[in-house]
């Protein structure tokens, strides 16, 4: 399974090159999103170095990938070495969506990288989350980037 | 706000039988609206106040306001004041019935108003005019800052007399007002007639507020407030502007909606991932829950009866919408259809349930049967949602947003409205963005 994904995501990179250089004006979107979920660093931001404060989603779902477990991993780690802090997850959804369900779905994907941090030896009293809904997001435009990038869930510091 | 109650004393001046007088089919969309006449209502000379009510030309004004709320419904013609072949007066007390069959008009409101003991005294009568006959002759007392209610309710009682159900103008919508960047959108609570007239804000803007609606009895609302950063429900009485928090939940609260009878809230609680609709007894804070599935159960809406309750679920991997009893058992899905649903609301007369569909990336307000079949789409567009029903449940109010640039730029928010026929799709004009309507019941009933 590792080497798999190991294996996948190495191709990706090549895949992303070759485009790149085909031709310089690719639109970026084609490569930033994997299977709808999007894969790009453009609106993450970082909680130490090394450690992405969010993860992605695809469309109505709220599973896990392989690559935000990586990044929550990187996270529980950071907060078992930083044990006074505490911080809050907040859940989000894009605009495509009603909005009462979206505030339901960004609770979901709220919990589901609480629960990954969790599982991962972060106690759970150190963790609030908050859903938004698609009330706030990372990038107004209205374009299927856009929106794989307001599908997530953000680690914030909390104190 | 201050109240506004109108103690309503109807009283029949005449009565006429209904015998092949006209009648307005509602029932499916009219592509030849009724030529009607509103003739300015005439100003008693013995009222007092009478310049005030010459120089405002009230008379005029209210006629404007009927004709507005008639052009609306598409199922009426309101012909140009200028081709008028009679006084105010004159026409009030008896009309030339073949005079005005010349301008082609088949129905003629008339009417007087005066002012006596500060009170507003209205009269209105309605003429029929190929069978040269009196349909309705009404008349009612207000206090005159009420006038522009004096129309709607004039509006209304005309409405139903010509079409035989009742009407919807003397109502309130209340939605959120939204203002700046699409990243950045400030919300508040606003409250405007029908009509767009008259708005006024309710919250600051200080802090997120979503998806209000009316109790039955229109004095109060409820919604989503993210105060202190904590996503509740709440509950805010509008004359008095007091606001609590609904109920003492653990986590968020969303989608709140009031029992046909008030005196329920029902509303989704979400915690650890997993959202159930609950009910909260507003007398005794008697909290129920009604839904207990691991699975997402939102936008919850109370049949007319209160027995049966619709909802959102993506219980079977998608949003569906299902309907239960009201205490939660007899859990059945209703929508099969090619898509997705959001937003089941029911009809104030139980009939229909209005939806949002969601399909190959666009999205439909629709109508259906309880039982989830019949489903007609009344409008495709690239975003709109949250339907909510006129009192005679003949038409919707509901928001659509534009799409906006790489910048965010271009992104509106406004409320349109649509018949449940699927014709005259309309643009309720807001004095700013406007999202999450909501309609009041008849304010006079």
């Amino acid at each position: 399974m590792k080497f798999n994904s190991a294996l996948k995501n190495f191709v990706l990179v090549l895949f992303s090159t070759l485009l790149i250089s085909a031709c310089s004006t690719a639109k970026k979107a084609a490569v930033d999103t994997v299977d709808d979920v999007y894969t790009g660093t453009d609106t993450v931001e970082y909680l130490a170095n090394g450690v992405p404060d969010r993860v992605f989603f695809a469309t109505n779902k709220s599973s896990l990938t392989t690559r935000s477990r990586d990044t929550l991993r990187k996270q529980a780690t950071y907060l078992r070495k930083n044990k006074d802090l505490t911080v809050t997850i907040e859940g989000h959804a894009d605009e495509r969506g009603t909005r009462e369900y979206n505030l339901a779905l960004g609770e979901r994907r709220a919990n589901a990288a609480k629960d990954y941090l969790m599982t991962y030896g972060v106690s759970g009293k150190r963790i609030s989350v908050i859903s938004y809904g698609k009330e706030k997001p990372v990038n107004p435009a209205s374009s299927p980037l856009a929106w794989s990038q307001n599908r997530r869930s953000v680690t914030i510091k909390a104190n | 706000m201050k109240k506004t109650i109108i103690a309503l004393l109807f009283f029949v001046l005449s009565t006429e039988s209904a015998f092949s007088l006209i009648k307005v089919d509602i029932t499916r969309g009219n592509l030849d609206p009724l030529p009607i006449a509103v003739s300015p209502l005439h100003i008693d000379s013995k009222s007092e106040d009478l310049k005030s009510l010459m120089d405002r030309k009230l008379g005029e004004e209210i006629s404007k306001i009927i004709e507005k709320n008639f052009r609306s419904t598409g199922l009426f013609n309101p012909l140009k004041k200028d081709a008028f072949v009679q006084k105010p007066d004159i026409a009030h007390l008896k009309p030339r019935f073949e005079d005005w069959r010349l301008i082609k008009a088949q129905a003629l409101i008339t009417g007087k108003i005066v002012v006596k003991d500060k009170k507003l005294k209205v009269e209105f009568r309605l003429w029929d005019l190929t069978a040269a006959k009196e349909m309705l002759a009404l008349s009612f007392t207000t206090t005159p800052t009420n006038w522009r209610r004096v129309a709607h309710i004039i509006s209304d009682k005309i409405y139903e007399r010509l079409t035989g159900e009742t009407g919807y103008f003397d109502t309130r919508i209340i939605y959120v007002s939204e203002k700046g960047p699409k990243d950045q959108r400030v919300k508040k609570l606003a409250i405007m007639d029908q009509d767009g007239h008259g708005t006024k804000y309710l919250t600051l803007g200080n802090e997120l507020v979503l998806t209000p609606r009316f109790n039955p009895t229109n004095q109060l609302v409820t919604y989503m407030s993210y105060f202190k950063n904590m996503p509740r429900v709440y509950l805010l009485d509008i004359e008095t502007g007091i606001q609590e928090v609904v109920g003492n939940f653990p986590g968020m609260t969303f989608a709140p909606r009031f029992s046909p009878d008030g005196k329920k809230i029902i509303m989704s609680f979400a915690k650890d991932g997993n959202s159930d609709i609950y009910s909260m007894d507003m007398e005794t804070r008697v909290v129920e829950r009604i839904t207990d599935h691991s699975a997402i159960d939102t936008s919850p809406s109370y049949s007319p009866d209160g027995k049966y309750i619709c909802f959102n679920s993506d219980r079977s991997g998608l949003q569906q919408i299902y309907t239960m009893r009201s205490d939660g058992s007899q859990v059945k899905r209703i929508t099969f259809g090619n898509g997705i649903y959001g937003t089941p609301v029911w009809s104030p007369r139980g009939d229909l349930i209005a939806f949002t569909k969601m399909r190959k990336g666009k999205f439909y307000i629709g109508v259906m049967r309880s039982d989830g079949t019949g489903e007609r789409l009344l409008t495709e567009n690239y975003y709109q949602e949250a339907p909510s029903w006129s009192p005679n449940g003949r038409v919707l109010i509901f928001y659509r947003e534009t799409k906006s640039d790489s910048k965010g730029k271009g992104f509106t928010a406004k409320l349109w409205s649509i018949d449940i026929t699927g014709y005259n799709e309309r643009l309720v004009k807001t004095e700013t963005d406007a999202s999450d309507p909501s309609w009041s019941s008849l304010l006079s009933k």
